[in-house]
This record gives structure tokens, sequence and C-alpha cells, in this order.
């Protein structure tokens, strides 16, 4: 059943909701990506948790009006209205009073979703059980979505989509430096609007597939697992897109086959191993690559100590340093320096004297700027500038 | 509404509550001065796994392996994100959202997987609680409270409260003068040789301990309000540490009673037969002391606006 | 010369204040200090000083444990650094603290008795003339109950200062003590630390200003990264040395010299 399902093989409106939740990743990626530059990833926890109350008061004010109450389009509004407010009420507390941002952001999150939960027991206490349906936004679920939600869903998704390629490059500047951007001309206050106004976007769109708890997840979980690969912007959010689709995809998937399982959690989990995988295995930042850089660095600063101290004529008593230079035969065993020893001594000791020169001299500033104080200066300057840089040492250079 | 009924149904709720906010508030303050509000908000999303991994690997809804799931949980959950931001150079606030929102997503699957096996644990439950049903059936009236056969009946909850409570609050006395030091200044505490990374392990791991007692009662998510809001509005009302302490405890309590009774008896006042949710108007009622205090409070500026 | 060299475990150590042996920093493998040997001589007032990104900070932080180094030996006192810590007094960067945070001035004093207190010990009014007499030295006494978010830099500073002369340490070390202060209280401030050398106590201070450096102190230790030289003021500020250190840029160098 589970292939069937990843193979969109379990019926039209199993396909609709595993694609429309895809598109939600892609779009929840690429704006997540912005949010998580300027910093300001855990807003979206506040925004995602501040759309209970406005959900179930739709949900009352569409059956006072004498309508179904479930009519998405109607809870959704109610969402973004009370998801707006919430973010208002966390600016208002970072700016007007000392609290910092991550004390308003936890207020609002907490008290807004409190709000919410009071609501579902007031629907609960007006009522004849049909709350049921709303206490599926809490966690998302995508058992008996009618096809014109996915759809909507979908459609949703696209579109703020399209708006995140439209506005990138305003975006990506105030992330990067603000200062400068507003220096440019570009309106700061509308920017961040725009950012803020995306994400709950997505959330709104979001919260019947991810659910009000954990619908930050998307926002934030793709971005981070596509930072460990790229530097450049571009490319982190064509990636999240890409992580985040295929989350949706798969928790999507999986739960159409177990239809007693909340949705949200599923596409989380499936986004979080995606996370894991880039934190292992990527290049740049990959655990694995770090640590090995990491290990590869520390012997090198050793090694480079030791070598010093034998050509200025101290003992080494560090136990890693002695241990790396025995290993490499730099020292007997007994704690006697080796004949290769003695020369790379004398090897290190003038380029360390060529290093010296080297920063003193405006000339090589660009070289100097490059040299990382470990690796032979052979590797950064040319044979002429290295000639020229041992000429400046004098008869001592050339030992 | 007789004193009986009041002891049967209100009493031990009410304290309860009361002292979940209180345990939540004293190292809440802490947790805002250090700009870690929303070590909160993952510290109470991770009990939930905490807490279902301990009554899987137990096979009983007790306290203890209860709590040491939860604690757990805690150390865990930094340990990935102090990791996560290394490793990764990701910045905190978002090592914090992947770590707490995947444990939290696990600790929801994980919970409807033991369905199955009927246990008293729901996922509702654990998201807002369920202070009305910590009932004291045997509180006959108000002698009950002397009556020794009466006080046996006493929900367990409530003896688990008070004692963590009392941790929390020794936890914080005791401490204290560290505590405030390597707020305030955690290069200086490191020159005094304050062991300042197990300090605020410490904090985390009592803050995760009121979280979990406080789950039983409030879930998880309104626990947040707990920790940031009290102490938040506290912050707004006084220049001195001994003073915003003081006003969190004040505040806290307040929303405890004020929450649960609006909620109990606010419907039963408009004409309703049932109450609604306690936990979400304590936390509701946190909230507008917070709105209050950041509209009125004498020091919400703060220092340098005088 | 015969460079038979035994590697033998050091017998003599270095009983000054502070010795640093090999000490190296790095930011994700960038080194910020490398391999850094300096012995701080007793009772002196000596400058730490190099241009921007020298490392002068981090040297401190990582002498004292508050950052941590890649490889590296720091003894204070001839004993291991972690051992000494009742004899040293640390004065950082005003920037690490929020001067929101709800304390007065005699609050944050008081933390420097903390050593005297301990977590629980009751502080008693010898303990608040001790602190009070650290603000005077500092001509801070009368804002004792001032809210520090209150204070100008200057003030601010004085403060930190006070703090550390709570502590009654023999090594004080201060992390740029004199940037962006009034004249005032950089009067304040030198004059304290004189007083302090003139007592017998070693003073250590990551110093931004070259041009003051032969007025304030002793001693000065250039730093680029790496060690350049140490030692008497008029000894280490040579044309030669400071073109090692800050390269070509040597405009404000040479008019300190």
């Amino acid at each position: 059943m589970l292939w069937q399902a990843l193979g969109l093989g379990l019926g039209y409106n199993a396909t609709l909701v595993t694609l429309g939740a895809a598109m939600l990743g892609i779009a929840a990626g690429a704006t997540g990506v912005f949010l998580y530059l300027a910093r300001r990833a855990l807003v979206s926890d506040a925004i995602g948790h501040a759309t209970l109350p406005g959900v179930v008061a739709g949900y009352l004010v569409m059956v006072a009006l004498g309508g179904e109450g479930r009519f998405l389009p109607g809870l959704m509004l109610g969402a973004a209205v009370s998801a707006g407010l919430g973010l208002a009420c966390v600016s208002w507390l970072a700016a007007r009073t000392r609290l910092h941002e991550d004390a308003a952001i936890g207020a609002v999150l907490s008290v807004f979703f409190g709000a919410g939960v009071v609501l579902l027991t007031v629907v609960q206490v007006l009522e004849t059980g049909r709350q049921a349906g709303l206490e599926t936004f809490l966690l998302g679920a995508t058992a008996g979505m009618l096809r014109a939600e996915a759809l909507g869903i979908a459609a949703g998704g696209a579109a703020v989509l399209a708006l995140v390629v439209l506005l990138r490059r305003p975006m990506v500047a105030v992330a990067f430096d603000s200062e400068f951007a507003a220096g440019q001309g570009v309106n700061l206050r509308a920017v961040d609007l725009a950012m803020m106004g995306l994400a709950l976007a997505i959330t709104v769109v979001g919260l019947k597939v991810v659910g009000v708890v954990l619908i930050v997840a998307l926002l934030i979980i793709p971005p981070v697992a596509a930072r460990l690969w790229s530097e450049r912007v571009s490319v982190i959010v064509a990636l999240a897109g890409a992580i985040g689709g295929l989350s949706g995809y798969l928790g999507a998937a999986i739960s159409a086959t177990a239809p007693g399982l909340p949705t949200g959690p599923l596409i989380v989990l499936a986004s979080f191993a995606l996370f894991t995988l880039s934190l292992l295995f990527a290049p740049a930042r990959g655990v694995l690559a770090a640590g090995l850089r990491y290990w590869r660095f520390q012997r090198r600063v050793h090694l480079r100590q030791g070598l010093l101290a034998l050509a200025s004529g101290y003992p080494v008593h560090d136990p890693l340093t002695l241990r790396l230079m025995r290993r490499q035969g730099l020292v007997r065993a007994d704690g006697v320096v080796t004949p290769a020893g003695r020369a790379m001594a004398a090897r290190a000791r003038l380029d360390e004297r060529r290093w010296h020169m080297l920063r003193s001299l405006p000339e090589f500033e660009a070289a100097a700027a490059r040299h990382d104080g470990l690796s032979p200066l052979s590797e950064v300057l040319t044979p002429d500038q290295l000639a020229a840089l041992d000429r400046r040492l004098g008869p001592e250079g050339a030992l | 509404m007789t004193g009986a009924e009041f002891v049967i149904l209100s009493l031990v709720p009410l304290v309860i509550g009361v002292l979940a906010a209180i345990a939540c508030a004293l190292p809440g303050n802490f947790l805002l001065l250090r700009r870690q509000a929303l070590i909160g908000d993952a510290i109470s999303h991770v009990v939930l796994p905490g807490i279902v991994v301990a009554f899987l690997l137990s096979g009983r809804v007790a306290a203890v392996p209860m709590m040491l799931g939860a604690g757990g949980a805690a150390l865990v959950s930094v340990a990935l994100i102090e990791a996560i931001r290394r490793l990764g150079r990701i910045e905190p606030g978002a090592a914090m959202g992947v770590v707490f929102t995947a444990m939290f997503a696990g600790g929801v699957l994980l919970l409807e997987q033991s369905a199955a096996s009927g246990v008293h644990l729901d996922v509702q439950h654990a998201l807002y609680g369920n202070l009305e049903s910590l009932v004291w059936l045997d509180g006959h009236g108000w002698g009950a409270l002397v009556d020794r056969e009466a006080l046996r009946g006493l929900p367990p909850e409530l003896a688990r409260m008070a004692v963590v409570t009392l941790a929390v609050a020794l936890f914080t006395g005791l401490l204290w003068r560290a505590l405030v030091i390597s707020t305030f200044d955690e290069g200086f505490a490191r020159t005094l040789g304050l062991p300042v990374r197990a300090l605020s392990l410490a904090l985390v791991a009592v803050a995760a301990m009121a979280a979990v007692a406080a789950f039983d009662a409030v879930g998880s998510i309104i626990v947040i309000a707990m920790f940031i809001c009290p102490p938040a509005a506290a912050r707004l009302m006084t220049d001195r540490m001994s003073g915003q302490v003081a006003w969190s405890l004040g505040f806290a309590t307040l929303s405890a009673v004020l929450g649960y009774v609006l909620a109990g008896y606010g419907p039963l006042w408009l004409g309703y037969q049932s109450a609604v949710s306690a936990a979400g108007m304590i936390a509701t009622v946190a909230g507008l002391i917070l709105a209050l205090a950041a509209l009125f409070g004498p020091r919400r500026r703060g220092v340098a606006a005088v | 010369m015969t460079m038979a060299l035994e590697l033998v475990r050091e017998k003599l150590i270095d009983q000054n204040p502070l010795a640093i042996r090999g000490l190296t920093v790095s930011y994700a493998e960038k080194p910020a200090v490398f391999s850094v040997d300096v012995s701080f001589r007793a009772g002196q007032m000596t400058a730490i000083v190099g241009p921007n990104g020298a490392g002068k900070s981090t040297l401190l932080k990582a002498a004292l444990g508050i950052v941590r180094p890649i490889s590296g030996r720091v003894t204070a006192f001839g004993a291991p650094l972690d051992r000494a810590r009742a004899r040293i007094a640390y004065v950082p960067q005003r920037a690490s603290v929020d001067w929101e945070f709800p304390a007065r001035v005699i609050d944050v004093v008081m933390m420097g008795l903390y050593r005297d207190l301990g977590l629980l010990g009751r502080v008693r009014p010898h303990h608040r003339a001790r602190a009070m007499q650290s603000l005077a030295r500092v001509g801070m006494e009368s804002f004792a109950s001032r809210q520090i978010g209150q204070l100008s830099g200057g003030q601010q500073q004085r403060v930190f200062l006070a703090r550390a002369l709570a502590q009654g340490a023999d090594l004080y070390l201060l992390d740029e003590p004199f940037a962006g202060v009034d004249a005032a209280t950089e009067r304040a401030i030198i004059g304290v630390l004189k007083g302090l050398r003139d007592q017998g106590k070693t003073v250590v201070a990551v110093h931004h200003d070259l041009a003051t450096v032969p007025a304030y102190f002793d001693r000065a230790f250039l730093l680029n990264i790496t060690a350049i030289a140490e030692g008497p003021v008029a000894e280490v500020m040579t044309e030669a040395n400071l073109r090692a250190a800050y390269g070509g840029r040597l405009g404000p160098a040479r008019q300190a010299v």
C-alpha cells in the first residue's frame, strides 16, 4: 500500500492531496529561507500558533451566520486575521517595551494558542459535537479532505511561490544587510511586511495539512537543511523548495496509508530525516566533512608548533604534539630529534620568518590575506614573489 | 456552590494550577533575562516525547519515569540543538526550531501508536492538559483537610506538583547568587570559577522538571505561557531582581486562580452548563496581565528611556 | 651548535603572574591567535597592542578559559589557571553585558565579592563597606543605588573596575578599559591602575590607542595573531616591530613612536 501511495496510485483524491502537500512544501521551504536568513525563523512559530483562535472564531461566526462552519476559506480568513493580530502584538511588544523579541514571540504564541483552546471548548459547550472537525487543525489531517480543498491548497502554495520568486531580490538584500539595502532605496518596512505576509500565507494555506502546532517546522527545517549544502542564496532557495516538496509528498503519501495518523507529524519527520542526511553528509557544512577538517587542522597546528619549538631550541611538552611528531618520524621514540625532523624544523622556521616579513610589507598585502599561517608560503606565492621575499630576508634567509 | 462542592471539584485543581504556575515562573525569570525565553518553547514541546518514551519503556503512567523521561528529553534536545548550531553553523533560533518540532512530531506519532494499547495519555490532553479532571472525590467539605482518610484520597498529581515546586524553589534559592551573576555577565562568572555551562544546563533541566509536572495540569503548549508571561510582566514593573521574582510569583498565582475561576464558573454565570478549558483560560489571563503591564507598567520602557 | 635537543618535561615552571605557552585559538580554521608564548611580569603594567583583528581580546579570553583554545598551556603564579582564580580579576568589554539587567551599581560591585560570600553566605556590613570602598576608589560612590542602565559608558566602565577591585586580586586583566570613555573617566581609571601597580599588583590591559601606551604603561606586548615582541615600552615600540605588526599601515603607528 505504501508503494502505491508513493507512486500516486491510491486514487484521484489521494493523489491530489499528495501533490497539494508537495506544492505547499515547496512554497514553504522557499519562503522559510528568507526568514532564516533574516534570523526571524521562530517568528513563524508565533504565526502558526496564533492562527488557532481565528480558526475557531471563524467557525463560530460562520455557524452564527447560518452556514456550515467548516468552510475552509472562511476558516483560513479567520486564521489570517488572528495571526496578523499576533504578529502585530509581537512587533509592538518588542518595539514598545524593554522585552526582547524572543519573549514577545513566546508570549504571543502561547497566549493566543491558549485563547484558541478556550474557544475550542466554547464550541464544545455551545454545541453539538461538531468540533471534531476543528481539532484536526491542531495537528493536520489529510484524511477526508475535499477535492476542492486540496486544489485550493495547491493553488495557494503556487501563488505564494510565485510571490517569493518575484520578491526575492529585495528580500535577500534586506536579509543580508538591511542598512545597505535601505541606502539603496529599498523600503525596509515594506519588505519586512512582505516576508511576514508570505509566512502568514503559507501558514494559513498549510493549516489543514500540517496543523497549527507543526506548520512552523515546514518553514524552518527545509531551509536549514538546504543551508548546509550551499553558500549561494538561489541554490539554497531551490534546494529548500525541493526538500520541502519532497517532505510534503512523502508525509502525505504515508498519511494516506494510515488515515488514523495525523499528517503533520509525518511530514515533519520526513523533513527531519532529510535534514539529518544533510547534516551528516553535506560536503560544505556536514558533520563528517567538518569533523575531518577540524581534526586535520588541529594536527597541522600541533605539528607546526612543535617544529617551531624545535627550531628555536625550546623543548616540546604537549603530549599530543609529541605523539604526532613521533608518528611522522620527526622525533625518535626516546625523544631525540631525527635528521628528518631537523630538516622540517628548519623549513618551518624559514617559512615563519618569511611570513613575518610578508606581513610587514605593504606590497604583499593581498597575498598575506590569503595565507592562513600554516600552509607553506610556496603554495601562496609565485616563485618570483618567493624569491623577492627571500632576498629581503638577507643572508640568514637561506638556511 | 457549597463548601463541599468547592472542595471536591475546585480546591485541588486550583492549588495544582497555582503551584504549576509558580514552578514555571521561577526558572522563567532567568530564562527571560538570558534571552532564552524560547527554550521554554522548546522544552514544552520536547516534554511530550520524553513522557511517551518513558511510558513505553516502563509500561505505566507514573511520576518518576515521566520525570526522568522528560528530563532526559530536555537534555537530549539541548545537546542536539548545540550540535546543530556548532556543526552546521546554524543560528540558534532555527536550530531550536528544527529539534523541537521534530521531537514533538515523533512524540505525537509514538503516542498515536501506543493508543492501541489503551493508554491514558491522549494527544489533546498532551496539548492542553486536564486540570478540571483532578477532582478530590473524598473531599467532603472543608473538614476533609484534616481528615486522614480523606487526605489519602487526594489525587497523586497534587503531591507530585508540590514536591516539584519545592525542588524548583530550593534550586532557585540555593543557587541564587550563581544564577544572577552568570546571567548578568557570563565571562566574568567564568573567571570567578563558576561552572557556567553546568548552571545553564541545570536551569534547563529544572525548567523541564517544572514543565513535566505542569504537563498534567495544563498540557505542554500552555506551559510556555507560564514560563514567559508572569516574568515578562514582572520585568515591566520593576528594576530590581528580587522585585521581579516577587512580582512574577504574584502574577503567576493571579493568572492561575483567575483563569481557573473564569473557566469553571464563567460559563455558569453566563447560563451555560459546562466549563471551558482551564489551562487555556489561565494562559489567556496571563497574557492579559502582560498586556496591561505593557500598557501601564512603570518600568515598561526600560532604564534608557528615563 | 648542535641541535641535539632533549625533549623533556619542563622542570622550571614560570612563576610569573600570567604565563602563556603555545596558545592557539581559531574560529572555523582561521587562526585568531597562533602559537603565542608570553609571560607577563609581576608588579608591572603591560599593554597588549596590535591592529584590529589581531586576537588581543581572544588572547585574554582564551587565557581565562572563557573561550576554548586548540592548544596551549596557561599558568598563573606558577599554578594552573583554575587553581589561581582567587588571585585574578577580569574586567571585560562593556559590550559583553546587557545593561538593562535588573541590578544597581552596588549589586554589580557585590558580584566581585562572590568568592568570599559563596552561594549562601550572608552579606554583612563589612562586605558592603568593601564594595563602597571600591566604588569610592573609582569615584562612583554616590551612584551606588543607581540602576546600571542609567549610567554613561565611562561610568559603566568604572563600575566594572570597582567590581574587579572588590575582588582584592593580585593580577588584573582588562579588555579595552579606555575604549569609548570620556576624558575624566580615562584619568580616573589610569589613576586607579597606577595605584594598583604601585601596590605591587600586576596589570595587563588590551589597549586600543598606541599613542598613549608610553604614558600609561611600563611594558608592551605587540600581537598580530602571533607574538611579535614583549618588553619595556621603548624597546618594543620600535619602527621595525611596529612595521612587523601593522604591515604597511604605519601612519598612526609612526606618530606614536
